[in-house]
């Protein structure tokens, strides 16, 4: 009876993983194993890169009570679009990373500041921001598409083209050292990393649990080198996955360990009761949506780079991927719950499915429909697990 | 014909193997009032629930006998059918919605897609006049006070034909004039036949209104007293209660010494109405308070009492907010929240669950969520000092919890209120405003709160205890001041206090201000 129950609770904590497990399983069987070919998980980081960063941002606007960005999309494109106007004038590169930055973080400014201090609705300031940016984004390319395949720097800095790997500095045939060399490293923090919290949880005489500890050492390691060999076995680390990492490292680290991290959670919480805590929560709204524009800036980095143009549809429907990405992530639609490790394994799950459909040759059209469904569900299966516990 | 309308039999409810309720049994003769108490957590709210349908049939042991036949509800309009209405703790009532809309809700007058609003109307002020509330059932919920809502509550569980009337805590949010209104509204009831169960912590009540009184403990009836026949005192109940002799309900404070020393003083100080800018909530209050001593705010519900001290706590309510505020003898401007805390104050809120307490995250964090300053380096959270803080709070205040992981929207109300302490208490303030401290909490968590309060000031610090029962102010104050519409309108010293004063105090201000209306 207590044993079964600690399985429940345990399967309720961890679902999402076994549930991305399954889908990855089933589908390496419907897709007779093409799935975990080195080149379809290369393709799952590279096409997805946008989602992930955008997700991230999203959490932070939806760990403040729910509250969602709708312009996002709409903003990738106009900040791509901008970017691209300017890489096809010959500027200089890290001038134009630096300026799409921080038209990015004007953008988020300029949202968050109606949101957090006149306190206008979310919902209605990100429309408009939709619906702005959208066209302007048409305005500035004079509704036509602008290449820039022919900056290779930019291009491949942000993970498109043909070349978009770390180069291999080693040049063996057929296998990447780096990206195993890459591998090892980043494991290797990573245990040094665990060893040091569990000395110091020791030290001030906190239960430890060794045998979690190595579950998730173990599993963590074996992720990490199974996406190390695979990129090894085709062209290397994509370049697209540092800026992921990057951001999921940040962001991660801010959510978890930092008292800003803590304030998201407690104004989704409970606003009134972080209010009297001494805890200015206007500011909290405005650093979610000026941190969401500032990453839609990225994302527009991104999304040009991978399509080696601007156009100005760009973007259309990646806020939904982002929304949908944190709610399948584990993230509540009321606010103050949720993790960016959730929102990368929910990201990842929308991403395997829709390749795996992909490369089943499923209909586009009937993808959105298993897409939708899964976001259903999720939720459903959130709300509901919850109500039984209470 | 029986006597008892209602016999529960041999009860047993688990939750995930937990018994919440064991082997209860009860009775309740007709036309009687019929008290159920027990500490929080006892079980009365899980019985009352097994009894309206909440938990269906099925999901329990033992049985209901209604009028003599057995029931099997699986769910609330089941039970409501039968004339069993519960009225909860917390008022269901919808704030933008008028008295009578409310009345009907669910139980709509005229045909299903045309509603008969005359009619609607029409009975809704009838039954409200049996209530005796002579408001317009045309008002919205959200112009009437809590008192009135609290009488609409049970004008609508009239209007639902009830013959068994369930009150969870009626008085809970009500001051002692509205409360004793609401008492003998359920003696004249009582006189017209109607049966009630009232489940209250309030022992006075419980000797004022109730035939018989079932004690319910650690999900066991303990006994049933009947008036007349048992003694009923309050010591009697109360040891029924907590299985133990509570020899004395506040906690003895020894060697203690109140300062000269003022540690602040409010003087002038007036507020007004953050909407109806022209209505002075607080008006004119002067009041200081010494290192180490307890001063108590008594006064009826909405004298202005939460108000002032929020307003004085970084002008976290109101407008237009006058007057002077010394801390330490000298004069400060604390404009915002932050402000004050950093000045050592504290206000610990009287609703823990609203604006206390973030439910869905852990006690670690809330405890900390005051003085993240006090836990973080550069806004880096060190992990393992947090984790150190909350545990020694933890175990200082005895929350009882499963660890300090245990998320708090998980513990029950005394325990929530030791989380809340823990929290003002690791800002480290110099003066704690410590709003209605006990309201809904056990009678043992009430003394353990009283403990930590007379260890504070034994440590220096200064207590601000604002509270609407009168014999906790009486009991732990060292001074107490009397508010009554916004204005100080007595203060007393400890030795001279007694309830008829602050009682007489406050009823002699109302003769003289209320021409003002409300």
């Amino acid at each position: 009876m207590e044993n079964k129950a600690k399985v429940m609770t345990w399967v309720q904590k961890y679902t999402m993983i076994l549930i991305l497990v399954m889908v990855i399983i089933f589908f390496n069987i419907q897709t007779n194993g093409k799935i975990l070919l080195p080149q379809n998980i290369t393709n799952l980081i590279s096409q997805n890169a946008y989602v992930f960063v955008l997700a991230v941002g999203m959490l932070l606007c939806i760990l403040t009570g729910g509250n969602i960005d709708l312009s996002v999309g709409s903003v990738v494109c106009f900040v791509g679009a901008v970017g691209a106007l300017m890489i096809t004038s010959d500027m200089n590169i890290l001038l134009v990373i630096v300026f799409m930055l921080g038209i990015g973080l004007l953008i988020g400014i300029w949202q968050g500041y109606w949101v957090a201090f006149v306190r206008v609705p979310p919902f209605i300031v990100t429309l408009a921001g939709m619906l702005v940016f959208r066209g302007l984004s048409n305005v500035v390319l004079e509704g036509k598409a602008v290449s820039i395949a022919s900056y290779s720097t930019f291009v491949q800095m942000f993970g498109g083209g043909a070349n978009c790997y770390i180069p291999d500095i080693f040049g063996f045939e057929g296998i990447n050292i780096t990206a195993i060399i890459i591998g090892i490293i980043i494991t290797a923090c990573y245990i040094a990393y665990e060893a040091k919290v569990m000395s110091k949880q020791r030290a001030t005489g906190q239960n430890v649990f060794m045998q979690k500890v190595i579950l998730k050492v173990v599993g963590a390691t074996a992720i990490i080198m199974f996406f190390a060999i695979q990129f090894s076995q085709y062209k290397g680390v994509p370049t697209a996955l540092i800026w992921v990492a990057l951001i999921v490292a940040i962001y991660g680290y801010i959510t978890s360990k930092t008292t800003i991290g803590r304030h998201f959670y407690a104004v989704g919480g409970n606003e009134k009761a972080t209010r009297l805590s001494g805890i200015n929560t206007s500011k909290v709204y405005f650093i979610a949506y000026a941190n969401m524009g500032l990453l839609s800036a990225l994302a527009g980095m991104l999304t040009i780079a991978r399509m080696t143009s601007a156009q100005p549809t760009y973007g259309t429907n990646y806020e939904m991927d982002a929304i949908s990405a944190c709610f399948i992530g584990g993230a509540s639609a009321y606010g103050g719950v949720g993790t960016v490790p959730g929102v990368i394994i929910g990201a990842l799950l929308m991403g395997i499915i829709n390749l795996g459909m992909s490369i089943s040759g499923v209909d586009s059209n009937y993808q959105k429909v298993v897409k939708g469904l899964v976001l259903l569900a999720a939720v459903i299966f959130d709300i509901v697990s919850k109500r039984k516990k209470a | 014909m029986t006597e008892f309308i209602l016999e529960m039999k041999n009860i047993t409810k688990s939750f995930s193997g937990v018994k919440a309720l064991d082997n209860v049994n009860l009775q309740v003769k007709k036309g009687h009032i019929h008290a159920l108490v027990g500490e929080n957590g006892a079980g009365k709210s899980t019985l009352m629930n097994v009894l309206s349908g909440v938990y269906s049939y099925g999901s329990y042991t033992g049985d209901i006998l209604y009028d003599g036949k057995i029931c099997k509800f699986s769910k609330i309009p089941d039970s409501e059918s039968k004339g069993i209405v519960i009225i909860h703790q917390e008022l269901a009532l919808i704030q933008e919605l008028t008295i009578g809309e409310n009345m009907f809700l669910g139980n709509e007058r005229g045909k299903k897609f045309a509603i008969d609003w005359n009619l609607t109307y029409a009975e809704a002020d009838k039954y409200l006049k049996t209530v005796g509330l002579l408001d317009s059932s045309r008002t919205r919920i959200c112009d009437i006070g809590v008192g009135k809502q609290q009488l609409v509550e049970i004008a609508k569980a009239l209007a639902k034909n009830a013959k068994l009337l369930i009150l969870d805590e009626p008085t809970s949010s009500l001051n002692e004039q509205d409360s004793q209104a609401l008492l003998d509204l359920l003696l004249e009831f009582k006189a017209q036949g109607m049966t009630c169960i009232i489940i209250t912590h309030k022992l006075n009540e419980v000797s004022y209104v109730a035939d018989e009184i079932t004690i319910i403990r650690d999900g066991k009836s303990v006994e049933t007293l009947t008036k007349g026949v048992d003694e009923c005192t309050e010591d009697r109940i109360i040891s029924a209660m907590v299985g133990r002799e509570l020899s004395d309900r506040f906690p003895k404070r020894t060697g203690h010494t109140i300062s000269d020393e003022i540690a602040m003083e409010v003087a002038n100080w007036t507020v007004h109405h953050p909407i109806y800018t022209e209505r002075k909530v607080v008006d004119n209050v002067s009041f200081h308070v010494k290192k180490g001593e307890v001063v108590g705010f008594s006064g009826l519900m909405g004298a202005g009492r939460t108000e002032l001290a929020m307003s004085i706590f970084g002008k976290s309510y109101g407008t237009a907010i006058s007057g002077s505020l010394k801390i330490n003898g000298k004069e400060k401007e604390l404009g915002n929240i932050r402000q004050a805390i950093d000045m050592g104050l504290a206000y610990v809120t009287e609703d823990r669950k609203g604006n206390g307490l973030i439910l869905t995250n852990p006690i670690r964090t809330n405890t900390t969520l005051a003085n993240l300053a006090g836990i973080s380096k550069n806004t880096i959270i060190a992990a393992n000092k947090e984790y150190e803080i909350a545990t020694n709070y933890a175990k200082k205040m005895h929350t009882k919890c499963t660890s300090i992981e245990q998320l708090v929207g998980n513990l029950s109300g005394g325990n929530q209120q030791k989380v809340l302490l823990s929290k003002w208490m690791f800002s480290n303030p110099n003066v704690l405003i410590l709003d209605e401290p006990t309201r809904g909490i056990d009678v043992g968590a009430k003394y353990e709160i009283y403990t930590i309060i007379n260890e504070l000031i034994q440590s220096g610090k200064s207590v601000i205890m604002i509270s609407s029962e009168l014999p906790e102010v009486l009991g732990m104050s060292d001074r107490i001041y009397v508010m009554n519409e916004g204005k100080i309108v007595g203060e007393f010293a400890q030795q001279e206090a007694t309830q008829e004063g602050i009682m007489s105090a406050i009823l002699k201000s109302d003769k003289g201000g209320s021409e003002d209306g409300k």
